[in-house]
C-alpha cells in the first residue's frame, strides 16, 4: 500500500532549498518525489496525509541522547525515551553508553538493539565506550563493537584523561571508520564546580566550573587530530573559547566537527538563580556572552550539528539540595520548537537549522538518513511550524520531567513522524497546538 | 542578606539593642514567645550559632529542640525534602537550619509553612553573623554608612563574607576584600567589592578589619602551600596592624586559627571586639526570632 504525502514543503537538505513537492511512499522507501499537483490518483488503496502549510523533513536525528537502558530504568527506558523521541519529531537517536553496565562490548550493544527493535518506535544507534566500563585506561573491542552495530565511540560524562589513549583511541577507531565523541572536560579543573564559573555563581555562592575547564579539552583533542590525522567530533559546546577553538582547527583543515543543545543556545548561568536543579547540566549554562557565541558559531557552521543530549533523571535525583543533584535535561520534544524559535529570531534559516539536524548528524555518524530521495528509507517529519502552545508537564512522554523549559510558550511541533513508511506518531486533535 | 531590605535590617538591629539589656539581667528571660517552638536543624558541626540560636529563643522563653547531622534521619538515607516535611507535621514555628549545601534553606522553605532562619548554608550566605557584626560595627562606631571595612581571608569559600559583603554595603559601607589570589572569588569586583591581596594595603584606612577563619577542613585541595606561609604573609598581627588606623576594630566570626590568620597578640588586644561579637550574637538572633513569629514578611531571613 502506498502513501501520497501532499502539499508541504519538502526539505531538500542537500540545497537546502523547500520546494512544494509530494511524496509518494511504497513500502518502506520513498518511491517518487514529484511537484505538488502532478500526481493523479491511480491506485485503490492509497493513504493521504494532508501536509497543507506544514514543513516535510527528513526525520530529524538526535546523535547524543541518554536512555538509560540497561540499569536505570526508572529514569528512562529505550522505549520511553524512543516514544519521547517520535514525540519531537525525531526518527532517530544515538545513545551514549553510561549505562550500568555501561555498553562497552557486544552484548549490551545487541541488548540495545534488541530493545529498540521491540519498541518499534526510532531508530536507536547505540554509541559505544572508548574505554572498558568507561574508565579511561584500556581500549574497549572496537571491532566487536563496531560488528553488533554500535556506530560511534565516546566515554561522554567520563572523558579520556590520558592523552595515550585517547590518541590510540582515535587512531584504531579510524580503522573501523568509528567516529570518536568527546566529552571534553577537565575533571581536576571542573571538580567541584555545580554551576558555571563567573559573576552569577560568586554571587549566589556556588562552587563554579570555569570555562578552561571544557576549553583545554577541546584544545587537546583537536591537537590530538592533528596529530594523528584521525577524526574528532566535540560534543555539546557550550563556551565562546571552545567555538573560536573549533573554528580555528577547521580553517586549518583539521577534520574536527562539533555540536551543541538548544540550552546552549537559549538559556545562560542565571536560569540558576533560585537553585533550580532543573538548570543543573554539564557543561554547564555560562553567560549571555557565550550564548550569543555558540549562536554565532552555529550560523556560521564552526558547529555542525544540534543535539538534544537528552539526559532523564527522576526526582530521586533532581529534588534535592543543588550540589547533590545530578546534571542534566531532557531535550527530546523541547528541541525542535527551541529551534524553531531560533529561527525566527534570525539566528540562523530554517534550511541550516534543518540541516544540523538532519544530514549534519547522519554524515557525523556515517548513518543513513538525513535526505529525502527516491529509493531511500521513508523517514519523514512533519512539522506544523505555526502551532503555538505552552511546554507542560502533561506533554513529556519521557519517564523523567527534568526540564527547566517547562511553562515556556513554543511554537512548532512535530505533526506527524514516519520511520520506514509507517507512522510512529500524529498529533493527536487535543494535542497543544493543533 | 540578599533578601532584607535597608530597613528591615535597621529594625533587626533597633530590636536587638532592647533585647540585649534582657542577657544583662539576673534572670535572663522574657515572655515573648511563650508556647511557640523553634527547631534549630543543624546539618553541619556548629557550637556557636547553634548555642547562640538555642539561648537566644530560651532566653525568649520558646520551646527548642536541637538536631544535628548525627540524630538526624539523614544518616538513615533520608531526603532533606522528606525532613523537612517531618518536622513540618510537628508544627513548629521556626525551623533554624545550617546546611553544607548552598540552597538547602530556599529548598526547605518550598516545602514548609515554617518560618526559615537560614544559620549558613553552604559557601553561600551567613546572614545572622553579617547581621551580628553589623550591630557590634554599630554599637562600637556608632554609624554603619561611610565606613570603610576590610574583609580579609579565605573569601571564595566564606559565607560570612558573602553575607558580610550584601549587609555592609547596603548599609552603606565601603568593602575591600584581601586574601590569597586562590581564595578570591572569580569576577569578585562584581560583588562592589574593591580587591587586593596585600593584608597591608587591606588595612590600611579601614575602621573595620574582619578576620576570617582558615577553613581547613573546607578544603580538598591546597589554596595556599602552608600554615606557615599563610601566617607569614597573609595573618594578621601587630606588624600589619600598623598600616591601620589606630581606632580601628578587628572583628572574627570564630573559631579562631590562634597563630594562623590571626595572631594572639591581636586577638586578646584591646581592639579585639571578637567575644563581644558573641554576646551581640545572642541579642541580633532573639530579634531575628522576635521578628520572624511577629509577621516580619521578608519571606525568609536570608
Amino acid at each position: 500500500m502506498a502513501t501520497w504525502i501532499r502539499n508541504g514543503r519538502l526539505a531538500d537538505t542537500i540545497t537546502g532549498v523547500f520546494e512544494e513537492k509530494d511524496l509518494i511512499i511504497e513500502g518502506k522507501r520513498i518511491e517518487k518525489i514529484i511537484p505538488r499537483g502532478q500526481f493523479s490518483e491511480g491506485g485503490e488503496s492509497l493513504d493521504i496525509i494532508e501536509a497543507d502549510g506544514m514543513l516535510v523533513l527528513p526525520g530529524l536525528i538526535d546523535m547524543h541522547v541518554h536512555l538509560r537502558e540497561p540499569g536505570e530504568e526508572y529514569k528512562e527506558t529505550i522505549q520511553t525515551g524512543c516514544l519521547a523521541a517520535v514525540a519531537g519529531g525525531f526518527t532517530a537517536v544515538a545513545c551514549m553508553p553510561n549505562t550500568i553496565p555501561p555498553n562497552d562490548c557486544r552484548s549490551v550493544t545487541e541488548f540495545i538493539l534488541e530493545q529498540a527493535m521491540r519498541a518499534g518506535l526510532a531508530r536507536v544507534y547505540p554509541i559505544a565506550a572508548i574505554t572498558m566500563g568507561r574508565k579511561g585506561t584500556v581500549m574497549a573491542e572496537f571491532g566487536d563493537l563496531k560488528a553488533a552495530g554500535a556506530v560511534g565511540l565516546s566515554d561522554d560524562g567520563s572523558p579520556v584523561a590520558d592523552s595515550g589513549i585517547m590518541r590510540c583511541a582515535l587512531e584504531y577507531s579510524r580503522y573501523y571508520d568509528l567516529k570518536v565523541i568527546s566529552h571534553c572536560e577537565d575533571l581536576r579543573l571542573s571538580e567541584g564546580g555545580v554551576m558555571h564559573e563567573g559573576e552569577i555563581s560568586t554571587r549566589i555562592g556556588l562552587p563554579g566550573i570555569p570555562s578552561a575547564a571544557e576549553e583545554v579539552m577541546v584544545h587537546r583533542d583537536i591537537c590530538l587530530s592533528e596529530l594523528t590525522g584521525c577524526p574528532v567530533h566535540i560534543a555539546h559546546v557550550s563556551s565562546a573559547g571552545s567555538v573560536e577553538l573549533i573554528r580555528r582547527a577547521k580553517d586549518k583543515g583539521l577534520p574536527v566537527t562539533a555540536e551543541t543543545t538548544p540550552h546552549y543556545l537559549t538559556l545562560d548561568h542565571s536560569s540558576v538563580i533560585g537553585y533550580d536543579t532543573s538548570a543543573k547540566v554539564n557543561p554547564p549554562l555560562r553567560t549571555r556572552e557565550d550564548v550569543e557565541a555558540v549562536r554565532k558559531g552555529l550560523a556560521e557552521g564552526v558547529i555542525d550539528v544540534i543535539v538534544t543530549d537528552h539526559a532523564p533523571h527522576s526526582s530521586l535525583e533532581k529534588e534535592l539540595e543543588f550540589d547533590k543533584a545530578a546534571s542534566g535535561m531532557i531535550g527530546l520534544q523541547s528541541a525542535l520548537p527551541l529551534v524553531l524559535s531560533l529561527v525566527d529570531e534570525g539566528c540562523l534559516s530554517l534550511s541550516r537549522a534543518v540541516q544540523k539536524m538532519t544530514i549534519a548528524p547522519a554524515r557525523v555518524l556515517g548513518v543513513e538518513g538525513g535526505h529525502l530521495r527516491e529509493g531511500s528509507p521513508a523517514d519523514v517529519t512533519i512539522v506544523d511550524t505555526d502551532a503555538r502552545y505552552v511546554f507542560s508537564r502533561d506533554m513529556i512522554l519521557s519517564k523523567s520531567r527534568n526540564t527547566p523549559f517547562l511553562g515556556r510558550e513554543m511554537k512548532g511541533i512535530a505533526h506527524l513522524t514516519m520511520i520506514g513508511g509507517r507512522v510512529v506518531w500524529q498529533r493527536k486533535a487535543s494535542h497543544p497546538g493543533s | 542578606m540578599g533578601q532584607l531590605s535597608r530597613e528591615t535590617i535597621n529594625l533587626i538591629l533597633d530590636t536587638a539593642e532592647s533585647f540585649k539589656e534582657v542577657s544583662s539581667r539576673d534572670i535572663k528571660k522574657v515572655p515573648t514567645l511563650r508556647g511557640k517552638s523553634v527547631i534549630n536543624f543543624f546539618y553541619e558541626p556548629s557550637t556557636r550559632t547553634r548555642t547562640s540560636f538555642e539561648v537566644a529563643a530560651k532566653r525568649l522563653s520558646a520551646d527548642t529542640v536541637s538536631l544535628s547531622v548525627s540524630t538526624s534521619s539523614m544518616v538513615k538515607g533520608e531526603t532533606l525534602i522528606d525532613t523537612a516535611k517531618n518536622l513540618q507535621a510537628m508544627n513548629p514555628d521556626i525551623i533554624v537550619i545550617r546546611h553544607s549545601s548552598t540552597g538547602a534553606p530556599h529548598l526547605i522553605a518550598r516545602h514548609v509553612r515554617a518560618g526559615i532562619v537560614n544559620a549558613g548554608d553552604g559557601i553561600n550566605e551567613h546572614p545572622s553573623q553579617a547581621l551580628l557584626d553589623l550591630f557590634t560595627i554599630r554599637e562600637k562606631k556608632g554609624r554603619i554608612d561611610g565606613l570603610k571595612i576590610a574583609i580579609i581571608g579565605d573569601i571564595s569559600h566564606s559565607r560570612v563574607a558573602r553575607s558580610d559583603i550584601i549587609g555592609f554595603r547596603k548599609m552603606g559601607a565601603e568593602v575591600t576584600i584581601s586574601g590569597p589570589p586562590t581564595m578570591i572569588p572569580s569576577r569578585a569586583e562584581t560583588l562592589g567589592v574593591t580587591v587586593t591581596c596585600d593584608p597591608r594595603d587591606a588595612v590600611r584606612d579601614k575602621d573595620v578589619i574582619i578576620v576570617l577563619r582558615i577553613q581547613l577542613e573546607r578544603q580538598g585541595k591546597s589554596l595556599f602551600p602552608s600554615l606557615r606561609e599563610y601566617a607569614s604573609y597573609f595573618g594578621i598581627n601587630n606588624d600589619v596592624l600598623a598600616y591601620a588606623p589606630k581606632d580601628a576594630i578587628i572583628m572574627h566570626p570564630g573559631p579562631i586559627n590562634r597563630g594562623v590568620e590571626l595572631s594572639s597578640e591581636v586577638a586578646d588586644g584591646p581592639r579585639s571586639m571578637i567575644l563581644d561579637q558573641v554576646a551581640n550574637g545572642v541579642a541580633v538572633r532573639m530579634a531575628i526570632l522576635y521578628l520572624l513569629i511577629g509577621g516580619l514578611r521578608v519571606g525568609n531571613v536570608d
